[in-house]
């Protein structure tokens, strides 16, 4: 087949790489070949992405240490082989998330063509330099599994790398998946999206009182909301208080909250004007109420019933619904299929486990302790990466 | 209270004082009536825990973001009572605002305009150009900005004349019969800013060129609409009168800030170059971080609030703008009330999050 590269700019590798790609080899999953060229990876970014706090997030989790405790989650290493090529579409505003995207294939067994974000983001650039100077050097055996590549959003671009990959990874939300699902697949090709999702949080009143770490968890809590605007899936959205002395808790809670974003987060004025939109859109429709704060960085707004349907009404950089629960079962009223992350504190792992065995729901993916909802794990979003991108192969 | 009471006084002679207390009764009796007849309003004050026996004042009446009337139907008259729906001027694609007016709105709208305009222009109508296509008023059920703008200040004009084609093309015929017959006399123009920008002022420039001159130094020009696109053009507010002067010597221009959702209190620019504000109306600048006001001379979000609005909640509205209280009640021009200017759209913020608006930012 000819391929039209006429609109790909390519960060790395070339078009040359890409047809290449289409012949080369498989390797194993977590193949020796891919983990010391993410661990080599992992030691420039630690140093050369020492400014941004996500590339060095990246750089200590594709340690070698780090990356042989993940294979070792896997009891079936030696039967798995990479489909071949994977095609993934990066979200364009959260700057690193390609380089997990990527690493997995990798550690999957594939060779890799990567859609990075059009913009230019500092991590991106600092990222691909390091896989050029790697590339380029000691790892040239490598360079036929890597290719990150720019373009503008038009559906021949799509249908282009579309066209010759055996999966295809989209990050991006409904709307990204919806457009890029007008590029056909090969017909064995498989597809792993990640879909608009939202998350909650729940926190035992009673144990937080009791913490003596409250600076820690003001800090995590800020972590995986205002860090990504409260804009990411995995950012809560509404906070559920349980426990006795909720309200105790809840002003000592924000007001630590709010010391902690104050001095981090820059509120841009669209941001106020936008939350105070989304409060009376809500309150338009349903019974709430402003809890005042001393300013616009954290909106509470306290719901006296909870649904999927609320969940419509999300809104983010810094924009709460709160809920005072007598019992954890009540999460599963906002735990539809598009709930994606829990995160917690002081809540154990056995309550969890019987409010899912007596509730059941349909969605849910992830239950993570407070401040770690952004960490990146093999298995995402409800999907197992490395199983998913690899197949396995019966003999007998 | 009557609103006709309120318009017999004169638009800029009240002092901050008597304003206030003006603005502050009607404004939250306005509050109170749409609380009792616009269920969706209600909401939105009961959330923010709304009291009118607390407020003291009109300053801490809750405001609506304006986008809201792109995204719901805000109305406190009955469905049956709407005499005109407005619509906003979006881009193609963009959802615009519905503003629902019935017939006391819409008459005490054009009432203000006319009390605001002639106080710059006179009482007298004068011979109008109107620098635009007449298709943009052919609708008379759904009036988008433009056309409601055109139709509002029609009113001070005789002899109204449209001088741009359906293809926005100036229509040189049309223009020198009506200079012709108006020869001598004080003539109206109106128009929005980047149309007379483009598809007149350039084209003056082009028809002198070709030694073709007009003289329109006899006549009044109220324009408004925005400067957004002239801003990319790098042209300031001086440098459009000051060419505008150069090429037909039309010297007595005015800008105006206005908006839909507004209809009827417009802010006219006087004779300083300042915005101003009558006592229909007025002007709040607000912090973002916390919406308290901001003080004379630093820059804000744009509250606007006015005292029209009785068949939809838009009597208190937080606007996408950003500007500059300049002073109050002490504008060399001799008109009280405050003076501001605009600054222009607020920034849109670049936020993170994993779901892009695929075609959009990609």
């Amino acid at each position: 087949m000819q391929l039209n590269f006429d609109q790909i700019k390519f960060a790395v590798g070339d078009q040359d790489t890409v047809v290449r790609m289409q012949s080369g080899k498989a390797r194993s999953v977590f193949s020796e070949d891919a983990i010391q060229f993410l661990n080599e990876l992992s030691k420039i970014l630690i140093r050369t992405g020492k400014a941004f706090s996500d590339v060095v997030t990246f750089g200590f989790w594709c340690r070698r240490a780090a990356l042989m405790a993940e294979k070792a989650k896997y009891d079936d290493v030696d039967q798995r082989i990479g489909k071949g090529v994977v095609f993934h579409i990066a979200p364009s505003n959260v700057p690193v998330n390609f380089a997990f995207s990527f690493a997995a294939g990798l550690l999957a067994g594939n060779a890799n063509i990567v859609r990075i974000p059009s913009k230019d983001f500092e991590q991106v650039q600092i990222i691909c330099d390091a896989v050029n100077q790697l590339l380029q050097g000691e790892f040239s055996h490598m360079a036929d599994y890597l290719c990150m590549v720019r373009y503008p959003a038009a559906k021949e671009n799509n249908d282009l790398f579309s066209a010759i990959c055996n999966t295809r990874v989209i990050w991006g939300g409904d709307g990204t998946i919806a457009e890029i699902r007008k590029s056909p697949l090969k017909p064995r090709a498989n597809e792993i999206t990640f879909a608009d999702r939202y998350s909650v949080a729940v926190i035992d009143a009673d144990a937080y009182l009791a913490a003596d770490d409250k600076e820690s968890i003001a800090q995590a809590f800020y972590n995986d909301t205002f860090f990504s605007d409260q804009n990411a899936c995995t950012a809560p959205r509404l906070i559920i208080w349980l426990g006795a002395q909720k309200n105790e808790a809840k002003e000592i809670f924000w007001q630590k909250a709010h010391d902690y974003a104050y001095d981090k987060y820059e509120l841009a004025p669209v941001q106020a004007v936008g939350k105070l939109t989304a409060l009376d859109k809500v309150a338009a429709d349903r019974k709430v109420s402003l809890i005042h704060g001393s300013d616009n960085l954290i909106y509470r707004v306290f719901v006296e019933q909870i649904d999927e349907a609320l969940m419509d009404y999300r809104y983010n950089s810094g924009f709460f619904f709160e809920y005072d629960a007598d019992s954890l079962n009540e999460l599963a009223l906002v735990a539809g299929e598009r709930c994606q992350t829990v995160t917690y504190y002081g809540v154990s792992m056995e309550q969890f486990r019987a409010c899912i065995s007596s509730e059941r729901m349909l969605g849910i993916d992830r239950i993570v302790p407070i401040g770690k909802s952004m960490d990146f794990a093999l298995i995402w979003d409800g999907h197992d990466l490395i199983r998913e991108m690899s197949r396995r192969i019966e003999i007998h | 209270m009557d609103y006709n009471e309120i318009l017999e006084i004169s638009p800029y002679a009240l002092t901050s004082a008597e304003k206030n207390k003006l603005l502050t009764e009607r404004l939250v009796e306005l509050t109170n009536h749409h609380y009792d007849n616009c269920a969706p309003y209600r909401g939105m004050m009961d959330a923010q825990n709304w009291d009118s026996d607390t407020i003291h004042d009109y300053y801490d009446i809750p405001f609506l973001p304006v986008s809201l009337f792109k995204q719901m139907e805000l109305r406190s008259v009955k469905k049956e009572d709407v005499m005109k729906t407005m619509t906003s001027s979006g881009t193609t694609g963009q959802a615009v605002s519905k503003i629902y007016c019935d017939r006391t709105t819409a008459s005490n709208q054009q009432k203000t305009l006319a009390k605001i305009v002639t106080n710059f222009t006179g009482a007298s109508r004068m011979p109008m150009l109107i620098i635009d296509t007449p298709s943009v008023i052919k609708n008379r059920n759904m009036f988008s900005a433009r056309g409601a703008g055109i139709l509002g200040f029609s009113i001070f004009g005789s002899d109204k004349t449209y001088v741009l084609n359906d293809n926005m093309e100036l229509n040189v015929e049309v223009l020198e019969a009506f200079l012709e017959k108006h020869k001598g006399q004080r003539i109206l123009l109106f128009g929005f800013t980047f149309m007379i920008w483009q598809h007149f002022y350039r084209e003056l420039v082009r028809l002198a060129r070709e030694g073709k001159h007009f003289d329109l130094s006899g006549g009044v020009l109220i324009h408004g609409g925005g400067w957004k696109k002239l801003i990319s053009e790098a042209v300031s507010p001086a440098e459009f009168k000051k060419r505008l002067e150069d090429v037909c010597g039309l010297h007595d221009i005015h800008d105006y800030y206005g908006m839909v959702e507004q209809t009827g209190c417009i802010y006219m620019e006087c004779e300083c170059g300042h915005l101003h504000t009558s006592i229909f109306s007025d002007v709040i600048t607000r912090r973002p971080l916390d919406f308290s006001r901001c003080d004379i001379g630093e820059t804000g979000i744009i509250q606007v609030v006015s005292m029209i609005p009785e068949s939809y909640p838009g009597h208190s509205l937080l606007t996408e703008d950003e500007g500059v209280i300049l002073g109050e009640d002490d504008c060399p021009c001799g008109r009280l009330g405050k003076y501001f200017k605009i600054n222009g759209r607020l920034k849109n913020a670049e936020i993170r999050g994993c779901s892009d608006t695929y075609a959009v930012k990609f």
